[in-house]
């Protein structure tokens, strides 16, 4: 029997090989179930314009979104301006509710640094944009910023 | 033949390596920040409001058409020269700027390096920029008139502060914007300086259809 009888020398070491397999596990499993809150977009992903006098804007929970663009579904046209509030396609008369909406989800205080981001096509016509700013100040929502990429400087 | 055993790979370290990769992306990743040129728009004004009197030479007209071409101040344009033109316009310092609010009589600028030109803007808190463009002009042409505007503003500001703070205006806001306590409130002064010596007036008119 002295076949099977082994010197032991002290502890056996812990196998960690499967160790970076949990580790690699753990982080597929973040990186799918992590979603970034952005709303499906019913238009396509509009171009930006690029500008180089930009500013960030600060306090996300503060900004809504307004988008145009062109729209995906081709009953709405061909034509880059259709408006997109939450998900769906709008009108620029459904902006001032899309306003007063939002500024339910914030307290009162905060409501004079809410801020419109209108994320449009470069291909817009600035009549849209028009059209929507109107319906924006009927709501008395003065803070506007036109998303825009970092351009080159020149 | 003797049998020779592959020796295993010490996989021990795998482990560090990926926490290291893992740790590495968490710290590199940004969210992408929305980023784009602020505005603010004009409270809506009452029913029985009558728009005040603004002489013609303090107000600097920029015409966007269909065809995104620019007409300024009843030339063509291009849009290369429109940054030039504008701080032109918004340097001139013609005549007196508007009277302070508590009524004292508006001074001259004595921080104006243009012309004084008795056709040109009085005052850059007087000059206006009236940037009117049609239903169909694109969007993009929109944006990139009112950055070059707004880049004329910048160059201003910056010789400005250059001369008063010997920084520039942007280095001067963002310093203000790290900045903590007294030297904030010291800064805030400066920023409110420069920004009140230039202000940003640009207006959007009714576009034509």
């Amino acid at each position: 029997m002295s076949k099977f009888k082994k010197k032991k020398k002290g502890m056996p070491a812990v196998n960690t090989a499967s160790l970076p397999d949990i580790v690699f596990m753990l982080l597929f499993f973040f990186m799918v179930t992590t979603t970034m809150r952005e709303t499906s977009l019913q238009i396509e992903a509009p171009r930006l314009p690029s500008a180089t006098e930009i500013k960030k804007l600060e306090h996300k929970s503060l900004v809504s979104t307004i988008y145009v663009g062109k729209a995906k579904d081709e009953k709405y046209g061909t034509a880059y301006n259709r408006i997109q509030l939450n998900d769906k396609i709008a009108t620029p008369e459904d902006v001032p509710s899309f306003i007063l909406r939002a500024r339910e989800e914030v307290s009162e205080g905060e409501i004079p640094f809410m801020t419109t981001s209108i994320k449009a096509d470069k291909e817009s016509s600035v009549g849209t944009i028009t059209d929507i700013r109107i319906k924006l100040r009927d709501v008395n929502a003065l803070k506007l910023s036109y998303s825009t990429q970092t351009g080159a400087d020149n | 033949m003797a049998r020779r055993e592959t020796p295993e790979i010490n996989a021990g370290s795998m482990a560090d390596i990926a926490f290291l990769l893992l740790i590495f992306f968490l710290v590199t990743t940004t969210m992408n920040v929305d980023s784009g040129i602020s505005k603010k728009l004009s409270e809506k004004p009452p029913p029985d409001y009558k728009p005040p009197i603004i002489k013609e030479k303090n107000i600097f007209e920029v015409n966007i058409n269909r065809n995104n071409e620019l007409l300024v101040e009843d030339n063509r344009m291009e849009l290369s020269e429109l940054k030039e033109a504008a701080i032109k316009f918004i340097d001139n310092g013609g005549g007196n700027g508007k009277p302070g609010e508590d009524g004292t009589p508006g001074a001259p600028c004595d921080y104006c390096e243009g012309e004084r030109s008795p056709s040109s803007s009085d005052h850059p808190n007087k000059a206006i920029i009236s940037v009117q463009s049609d239903r169909g002009t694109d969007y993009g042409t929109y944006i990139e008139v009112q950055n070059e505007l707004l880049k004329a503003y910048t160059v201003l500001r910056n010789r400005l502060c250059q001369q008063r703070y010997n920084i520039t205006y942007s280095e001067l806001e963002k310093r203000y914007k790290d900045s903590r306590g007294i030297e904030k409130d010291d800064l805030k002064k400066k920023v409110e300086d420069i920004k009140t010596s230039f202000p940003q007036i640009i207006s959007d008119a009714e576009p034509t259809s």
